[in-house]
């Protein structure tokens, strides 16, 4: 059963959460019952078949050896090979789930939230590279942390250590309430998004678009803005709801969107659209590119640098959605209009030309809209079939 | 100089702006006065100038935003 998908699941849901709302009310750990709320809907989840349950247990026994082995690893001695080759291997099963449909291979590494489930492994390693995470981890942490049922198929990726505050916290009554009144909430603005407005634009604008545009030109124009709204509101309608069930469970999962429509440009728009995973490549991947080209002195042009870990980031981040055309153009696109936003910045900052004011706020707002819809119209593939 | 004064002053020439040495408590990711490029220039001097090795991963925007949180940190580093 996909999560949030449907009545159902909510309801079945709603009765497992009861007593973790009591207990949670009455200021009593939720960890244990929670345990048992966890392994229900995870069999819920991947009991019918599709998504992948075998790969998904050998896919986190082998994030087990390879944690656990890193940090005993590192406790004693730190090369640099031994963690580029434990990241490469941590992140193999998933390029292993993107490569195999084009060998025409059943894709047998596949399952329900590998790309998410990836990410939250794979900083694990990063930050014991770090230094951050010093101690050995149970088995109990790691499979806790990793499979947390709310965010399991699309995210938001959480960090370990933020994460591991709040299992451990005990709340009070007063702070559970506050948290479970935040959680309901964001389950009610789930539905409005997701459900109705999400399920609006598609079923009454979306599919109705032969009929309402009138030639090729404003098909696919009205799509490019009516999908990316879709995309909008569906996605963070399913981010509300895990979010929302993260809190009911006592876990302040990170938010993923913060009213991406009004960013001013497109450095903006990546701080307020997927906050978890672009934070994610901005902090393992932008900038420890940029630490490293500075520490190791490999190129010393300021602009170049930042350019090339732009580039790296949203090309990573467009194969991450996939290995087909339209996610490789989406990456490609992003790349080049970070690149060309950050001349224009460094520019400006010399030379002031770009009027401030509430006026130019706005232009910047809906110039930044459109160049954002455009990414979305590449990325839903529509131009390339 | 003190330690102080030091920390300001590699704040102030990553920012490119003196008023990180005036407003101790302004967010500087709020101001836009430093990005992730500008924050991975941060922690290589503090490397450099103070000798204080900052964990990419450990320089979170929440509790390193303002001058003052930086140096307390800094602090906890030494």
């Amino acid at each position: 059963m996909t999560p949030y998908s449907s009545f159902l699941f909510f309801i079945i849901l709603g009765i497992l959460l009861l007593p973790t709302m009591i207990l949670g009310i009455m200021g009593k750990r939720l960890r244990y019952y929670n345990v048992f709320v966890s392994i229900a809907v995870l069999a819920l989840i991947f009991s019918g078949g599709d998504e992948g349950f075998y790969s998904l247990v050998i896919f986190t026994i082998l994030q087990l050896v390879l944690i656990k082995g890193y940090i005993s690893y590192r406790q004693k001695k730190n090369s640099s090979l031994v963690f580029y080759l434990m990241s490469f291997l941590s992140i193999l099963p998933l390029i292993l789930s993107k490569i195999l449909p084009f060998l025409a291979v059943d894709n047998w590494a596949s399952f329900l939230g590998i790309s998410y489930l990836t990410f939250r492994a794979v900083q694990i390693i990063i930050e014991t590279r770090d230094g951050l995470i010093k101690q050995q981890l149970s088995i109990y942490q790691l499979v806790n942390f990793m499979l947390f049922y709310p965010t399991i198929s699309s995210g938001p990726i959480d960090r370990f250590r933020r994460f591991q505050k709040d299992e451990e916290k005990r709340w009070t009554p007063e702070e559970y309430k506050e948290l479970l009144y935040k959680g309901i909430n964001k389950i009610f603005l789930g539905f409005l998004y997701k459900f109705i407005i999400g399920y609006a634009i598609n079923t009454y604008f979306i599919m109705n678009l032969d009929h309402i545009a009138d030639g090729r030109f404003s098909y696919h124009l009205l799509y490019m803005y009516s999908y990316s709204l879709y995309l909008f509101f569906d996605f963070a309608g399913y981010t509300l709801f895990a979010v929302g069930v993260s809190y009911i469970m006592g876990i302040r999962s990170p938010e993923n969107f913060n009213m991406p429509f009004i960013s001013r440009n497109i450095k903006d728009f990546w701080n307020r659209w997927h906050m978890s995973l672009s934070f994610w490549f901005r902090d393992y991947v932008f900038m420890r590119f940029v630490f490293l080209m500075k520490k190791k002195k490999w190129i010393q042009n300021k602009m170049l640098v930042s350019n090339l870990g732009y580039i790296l980031l949203f090309l990573l981040m467009g194969v991450w959605h996939g290995l087909a055309i339209q996610y490789i153009i989406y990456g490609a696109y992003h790349a080049l209009m970070m690149t060309a936003f950050n001349y224009f910045e460094t520019w400006n900052k010399k030379h002031k030309r770009w009027p401030t004011g509430k006026t130019m706020t706005i232009v910047s707002i809906v110039i930044t809209f459109h160049v954002v819809c455009f990414g979305f119209y590449l990325f839903s593939g529509r131009p390339f079939q | 100089m003190d330690f102080k004064e030091k920390v300001l002053q590699v704040i102030a020439e990553v920012c490119e702006d003196d008023v990180v040495k005036e407003e101790h408590d302004l967010d500087i990711f709020e101001a836009g006065l430093l990005d992730s490029f500008a924050t991975v220039e941060l922690i290589v001097q503090f490397e450099e100038q103070l000798g204080i090795n900052v964990p990419i991963t450990e320089f979170d925007r929440d509790t390193w935003n303002t001058p003052n949180a930086i140096i307390d940190r800094l602090n906890e580093l030494k």
